[in-house]
């Protein structure tokens, strides 16, 4: 291509442009990195809630306790359902597990024949105390922080049963 | 290594080669810091449909949530107050560059033969732009928003014979609610950017196809796009770059509170390049407004269309087009007289009621403004107005005490756990004002 530019002129140029686009990107990159990438600050629920009056619990037979709870979603702060299996335990305490199997999330069911938790996606099985019977679920229940106050029932943030691995 | 692959890409696609045939186009020896302003415009096209997609990766265009998540995209996401302040601003210099463009077009009268169809385009994809600001302004959803629409959308309803039939097909015949929102979030995200897409596409073929216009009697052999020109236009898509991120971090976008149709203080200004035709509806009267806000702009628009066909001229120097020049500098100072008219006109913004004022402290004022000044009101409420995200904050001197309320502001998680609220930092004597005001407040 033959053009009156002199070479190193337009090796100069050429640069320059380089930069200019550079620095543009730069700046956009700057923005839409963090943007896209950096999840927002707003952590996703609130503390305690009153979960209710304490059910009336035969000892050893869960119960499927539904409630309301305040959940922060983005910019959406709005009252959600949502459910615990409650449990007392031989032992007199209460125990609160969250309904998602600990294996990939299912809403699992309680067994009144077997005596068990039982997930319908994968097969898992677990005890009355959480334990994992049987399955692919890798880790116990997940358990609901409890708190009794008078006849309430209180319950906080879902602790997972053992540090995540990751 | 390289060449090989260039070599590679080159043999299947095609793309290398087309790369280099763009830099190595002519263009003519006349072109210079002039013809740079239509490769800025596409270069804030580029920005709007950037900025605009990561917008909505983070907005609910609904009504009252599009506000929330506006909010939300503003104090919460990283980078969120940059991205909204780039495609706020990005709109307003895209207009300003768009007018440039046009300008210096017509002073040149580059849309002579063969070019009227690319001027025509050109003319079309102004319109678009201006959609574009109009349907994009309702989007916040804040006061500004609200109001800003509800004029809109009533001048529109002027139009002769199908004046009352947009206003119904807008859903605006009642204020502006979710049908007009959904419109005109439809019309801002879908169809405008897809009409903007294939006739900036069929512009810059049609500018590709004639090749840029050639200054009159410029008979000097024609240079490459590259390097001069590729460098002209790097510069100022840098320099206008440089002024947008400028301003999108010094200034910031506004987000007034949550739109509220019942409010008489609220003030609604249209965006600055609407400014000059807001004056003129001031000084019109009946028949003379509906002529004002619908048959002159159309005849303008149609007069723009009709350019090419009705300058008959020979061709000229551009500093002997005597009539473009007349034209563009009475426009201008017509353009610019109202628009400043209309900017110092400007009653003061609402703030609160002069009477209350006269019984209030200084110190409560100062901490009125200090309340306004940090958005406050975004999420909580005062006497039933203001955000619902918080709570009202009537009687909270009562249910805190001052010490609370501090320590709230300063670490809002230790008094409250699990608030959404983020901390604020004031000066001890801002902090102080503020909680003046507060105390202030009637307890219901």
């Amino acid at each position: 291509m033959k053009n009156s530019v002199p070479t190193s002129r337009r090796g100069f140029l050429g640069a320059a442009i380089s930069g200019l686009v550079a620095a543009i990107g730069a700046g956009l990159g700057i923005v839409a990195l963090p943007y896209l990438l950096i999840p927002a600050k707003r952590a996703g629920q609130e503390g305690w809630t009153d979960a209710g009056d304490l059910p009336d619990l035969e000892p050893e037979t869960p119960v499927d306790l539904k409630f309301l709870r305040r959940r922060i979603d983005g910019w959406d702060a709005s009252t959600v359902k949502a459910s615990a299996w409650v449990v007392r335990q031989p032992g007199g305490g209460i125990t609160a597990f969250s309904p998602a199997c600990t294996h990939l999330g299912c809403a699992y069911r309680w067994s009144r024949t077997r005596n068990e938790f039982q997930c319908p996606c994968h097969g898992s099985r677990f005890a009355i105390d959480g334990r994992v019977l049987g399955g692919p679920a890798p880790r116990p229940l997940d358990r609901y922080e409890v708190k009794i106050a008078g006849n309430r029932l209180w319950l906080g943030l879902v602790e997972p049963s053992e540090a995540l691995r990751l | 290594m390289m060449p090989a692959l260039l070599r590679w890409l080159e043999e299947r696609t095609g793309i290398p080669g087309a790369v280099r045939r763009v830099f190595g186009e002519d263009i003519p020896a006349s072109a210079g810091w002039a013809q740079v302003i239509g490769s800025v415009v596409l270069f804030l096209f580029f920005i709007q449909v950037f900025t605009g997609v990561l917008l909505a990766f983070n907005y609910a265009p609904t009504p009252g949530e599009a506000y929330h998540s506006l909010n939300y995209i503003m104090r919460e996401v990283a980078g969120g107050r940059m991205v909204r302040g780039l495609h706020h601003w990005g709109s307003s210099l895209m207009i300003g560059a768009v007018v440039l463009h046009m300008i210096q077009v017509f002073l040149y009268g580059a849309y002579r033969k063969p070019r009227e169809a690319t001027w025509m385009v050109g003319v079309t994809l102004f319109l678009i732009t201006l959609g574009f600001g109009l349907t994009g302004y309702l989007l916040p959803w804040d006061n500004r928003a609200y109001w800003g629409t509800v004029v809109t959308t009533q001048i529109a309803g002027q139009a002769p014979l199908a004046g009352g039939y947009i206003r119904k097909l807008l859903g605006a015949t009642d204020g502006v609610g979710a049908v007009t929102f959904a419109h005109f979030y439809a019309l801002h995200t879908t169809l405008l950017p897809i009409l903007a897409f294939l006739l900036v596409a069929l512009h810059v073929s049609l500018v590709k196809r004639h090749g840029v216009a050639p200054a009159p009697f410029d008979d000097r052999p024609k240079r490459k796009f590259f390097p001069e020109q590729v460098f002209k236009d790097a510069c100022a898509i840098f320099a206008v770059f440089a002024v947008l991120f400028f301003l999108a971090a010094v200034a910031g976008a506004p987000l007034e509170r949550l739109a509220d149709p019942t409010d008489t203080t609220h003030i609604p200004r249209p965006e600055w390049y609407f400014l000059f035709l807001f004056e003129t509806l001031k000084f019109l009267r009946g028949t003379a407004e509906r002529i004002g806000s619908v048959l002159l702009p159309t005849l303008a628009v149609g007069l723009l269309f009709a350019v090419p066909f009705l300058d008959r001229s020979r061709l000229r120097p551009v500093s002997e087009r005597m009539f473009a020049i007349a034209t563009v500098a009475l426009s201008l100072i017509a353009g610019v007289s109202l628009t400043v008219a209309a900017v110092v006109t400007a009653p003061r913004s609402a703030g609160p009621d002069p009477e209350a004022l006269s019984s209030a402290t200084s110190a409560i004022v100062s901490g009125a403004r200090i309340f306004a000044a940090n958005g406050c009101g975004n999420c909580h409420s005062i006497n039933g107005v203001g955000g619902t995200l918080a709570p009202s904050l009537n009687g909270v001197s009562q249910r805190h005490s001052r010490e609370w309320i501090a320590q709230h502001l300063r670490d809002p998680k230790s008094q409250t756990p699990g608030t959404i609220m983020p901390p604020f930092n004031f000066s001890a004597q801002d902090r102080d004002l503020l909680i003046a005001y507060l105390s202030s407040l009637p307890s219901r």
